[in-house]
């Protein structure tokens, strides 16, 4: 490094003293939808056009609807979503102090069916945890994202920093180089984004379906030819959640379209 | 930069190859590639290569900007040159995101469909060389 070249990067950290390298700062960070076209733009802000909305519907239906062998429906202790489920998506993944970890909205959704429903699991993807996760989501929409305030994430935060600077794959390539380093370039003619996962669960008209970040991100990591971590695994959990801590500010659009 | 013998400890179904200065000299298969070949590698996907360049490649629609454009790439750089790029470009750049195309160890989490396995195999990285070099104006 030049000494001119160290002066003004040594400006730059006194500047900003809480930005790490290569981190985008707060005013400059953008959702996914800054980078999409009119069209796509247009779909995510029409609910009658959202393909997104009729997840969230079917997720309004089984907010009420009784299952498990407690018979009990999400209503009976949560109420009205309307009230009691804004804002908490935005706050996700969140620290279970029981379980001393961080644990992302789908884990709490199935968490609140094995203790409180007494109902099996729903699994990753299915129609019905995509369903609720964006019907609860959706209540916060527009509300700024808050994860990772919690002091006790601080160390899953780091993780989650950490497998995000990591290259890895055949390819060797780090989610860093593409989503700090070059968003606003495109990757075969597709924009790369700053990676702020402010819509999720979402539409991408590539799936044809909504989809979790979980799934997102597992296809990016086959992008580089690594070998994707398994749904709920505790690194993708992290990632998530340094994702989302990331994003800080930015408020949610759940369910977002994306191309 | 000195003359250096490269032996890939895990690597064995990599040839060997040396590097002399900032090139390979060599070919890696002994032979000289096939342009035609490389330029049909150089569009496919399945390689990368136009994830990131784009180049004077009039039908393809979807090009990469991440990277230099390669037309005019055999004006400035020599076979063995563009060899040792596409072998392991980090030799120049340890931040380049290119990857290094014929290397198959000390890499993190590869997919199990890939592990072990180079990028290119040593005739694609011939054919492509053979290609590139054919890129002057």
């Amino acid at each position: 490094m030049s000494f001119w070249r160290a002066i003004a990067v040594g400006a730059l950290v006194a500047a900003a003293p809480a930005l790490l390298a290569g981190e985008i700062p707060s005013d400059a960070r953008r959702s996914g939808y800054a980078f999409m076209g009119p069209d796509t733009r247009a779909m995510q802000d029409d609910d009658t056009a959202n393909p997104g909305m009729l997840f969230v519907l079917d997720g309004e239906a089984l907010w009420t609807k009784k299952t498990g062998s407690a018979e009990k429906a999400c209503a009976d202790c949560h109420g009205d979503a309307r009230s009691s489920m804004k804002g908490v998506a935005a706050r996700y993944p969140a620290f279970d102090k029981a379980l001393a970890r961080p644990f992302t909205l789908d884990q709490r959704i199935n968490l609140c069916r094995a203790n409180h429903q007494r109902a099996a699991p729903l699994p990753y993807e299915s129609r019905d945890l995509l369903a609720l996760s964006a019907f609860v989501a959706h209540q916060s929409r527009g509300v700024a994202i808050t994860a990772g305030d919690d002091p006790e994430l601080k160390p899953f935060v780091a993780q989650g920093r950490d497998l995000f600077m990591q290259r890895e794959g055949q390819l060797n390539l780090a989610c860093t180089n593409c989503h700090d380093d070059n968003f606003d370039k495109r990757l075969a003619g597709a924009p790369i984004t700053q990676a702020q996962p402010t819509g999720y669960p979402l539409y991408r008209l590539e799936w044809q379906t909504l989809g979790s970040l979980e799934r997102r991100l597992r296809s990016c990591m086959s992008g580089v030819r690594a070998q994707a971590y398994d749904y709920g695994a505790p690194e993708l959990v992290a990632l998530e959640l340094y994702l989302m801590s990331r994003a800080r500010g930015l408020p949610m659009e759940t369910p977002a379209v994306r191309p | 930069m000195s003359l250096a013998i490269s032996s890939p400890a895990t690597a064995d179904e990599l040839v060997p190859y040396k590097i002399i200065g900032d090139t390979i000299p060599q070919s890696l298969t002994g032979t000289p590639g096939d342009p035609a070949r490389g330029r049909a590698l150089v569009l496919a996907r399945t390689t990368t290569c136009i994830l990131c360049h784009s180049g004077p490649f009039p039908e393809v629609r979807f090009q990469g900007d991440l990277a230099p454009d390669l037309k005019g790439t055999g004006n400035w750089w020599s076979a063995g040159q563009l060899r040792l790029r596409l072998v392991d470009a980090s030799r120049f750049n340890p931040q380049t995101i290119m990857p290094s195309y014929y290397r198959n160890n000390g890499l993190v989490r590869v997919g199990r469909n890939f592990a072990s396995k180079p990028i290119l195999s040593a005739t694609e990285i011939e054919d492509i060389v053979a290609y590139l070099a054919t890129l002057q104006n």
